[in-house]
């Protein structure tokens, strides 16, 4: 029965000679996206070359599917996967921040990994400004706390807010990411146009 | 080794070409390959991937070490530690990071990509971007600390979990970012 490590299947040592394998693929699949560089990515936000949104949603729908139909079929216990609880407010203040430092740093904290380790020197002061911004709210911690911890809303999935059905909201999902691939593409002819570069 | 003054001057490191390297793979096929690695993580051991959770892990224990009293009284910091019995850097968000720099160099290395360099557009200084690099990550390991997790963490692996938090992150996620890109588009195009 899935997921095996919460059926005791082995131990915890194992299950960080996992973390390691799994974290190799996570690293090898993001290089390959070109997700190690950050004029790739930061392309994203002037619609010239859309890889971040197509390699997305693309993941979250392969995965999204994959757990809705191993649970469906029964061999996946959907209640036992570990689910953070939404702090509604907290959390759109700290995405539009991450958007922000998107822009300005080029990478994300898993993307910044892979540029660091194929040589990218920016990737590493990325890196270290990641370091040193985790540092900062640590220290402030105990002033912003009270925010962090406002609008609780608990465990709780878009079927539940919505109320609609698990497979409603998986179909809805794949209809939204197939509408955004077809705008991502489009956008990147028009784009690369306008901008005269190559198409990538 | 290549001089690291250059680095901070105009001209990028000067390059070596042996191989060519070759282009980045089909973005539909990596999104296959993404989503089937965080399915993985799903069945194998019931949660998703992470990244920035691995950084704060560090922190804290820095923090620790340094001042272990004043870590001991911050909450944040204590999400971290451990009660001293195991070491808190044995954790599974540390190894799946190290795991994420060890595939990152290999499939660069497999496809010739693998280059000292900065990565920037055409218009702005090295040591302006380094600069950006850096300030761009400390909004971002802040923000993510904010948001309980980053790209991967949230709209990942929230995302395919359907998480109603992780929706609205990703979505602020991209309005930031669109927002700003004017702004900072002398940094990339």
């Amino acid at each position: 029965m899935m997921p095996y490590y919460k059926f005791d299947y082995f131990s915890f040592d194992f299950s960080l000679v996992v973390a390691f394998i799994i974290g190799i693929g996570f690293g090898f699949a993001l290089e390959r996206g070109g997700f190690g560089n950050a004029r790739i990515l930061a392309a994203q936000f002037y619609f010239y070359n859309m890889r971040v949104l197509k390699v997305m949603f693309t993941a979250i729908i392969t995965a999204m599917l994959g757990l809705f139909y191993f649970s469906w079929i029964g061999w996946l216990d959907l209640s036992l996967i570990y689910l953070t609880d939404t702090y509604i407010l907290p959390q759109i203040i700290g995405g539009l921040l991450l958007g922000i430092g998107f822009v300005i740093g080029g990478y994300c904290p898993g993307t910044s990994v892979v540029s660091a380790s194929t040589g990218r020197y920016d990737g590493m002061m990325y890196l270290a400004g990641m370091f040193f911004g985790i540092f900062v709210f640590g220290e402030i911690f105990p002033l912003i706390e009270s925010f962090y911890n406002s609008t609780p809303m608990g465990r709780i999935t878009l079927p539940e807010f919505l109320g609609l059905s698990h497979g409603m909201i998986v179909f809805l999902v794949v209809l939204m990411a197939l509408g955004a691939f077809a705008a991502a593409e489009w956008s990147e002819k028009v784009m690369t146009k306008k901008l005269g570069r190559e198409k990538e | 080794m290549s001089s690291l003054s250059g680095i901070f001057s105009k001209e990028n490191v000067k390059e070596e070409k042996v191989f060519q390297p070759e282009p980045y793979s089909n973005p539909y096929l990596v999104g296959v390959g993404l989503g089937l690695v965080l399915l993985a993580a799903f069945v194998i051991m019931g949660r998703g991937l992470g990244a920035s959770g691995a950084a704060s892990t560090v922190v804290a224990v820095t923090v620790s070490k340094v001042a272990p009293e004043h870590a001991s009284k911050n909450n944040f910091y204590k999400e971290y530690l451990t009660d001293g019995t195991t070491n808190p850097l044995k954790d599974w968000l540390v190894f799946e990071v190290i795991g994420v720099a060890v595939g990152g160099f290999l499939s660069g290395t497999l496809a010739h990509r693998i280059k000292r360099t900065i990565e920037k557009g055409p218009n702005i200084s090295n040591r302006m971007r380094l600069i950006y690099a850096f300030t761009g990550g400390a909004i971002m390991g802040f923000g993510a600390k904010l948001a309980r997790g980053c790209t991967s963490g949230q709209a990942l692996t929230g995302g395919a979990l359907l998480n109603l938090g992780s929706w609205a992150f990703m979505f602020a996620v991209f309005a930031g970012g669109y927002l700003t890109a004017y702004f900072f588009r002398r940094q990339w195009l």
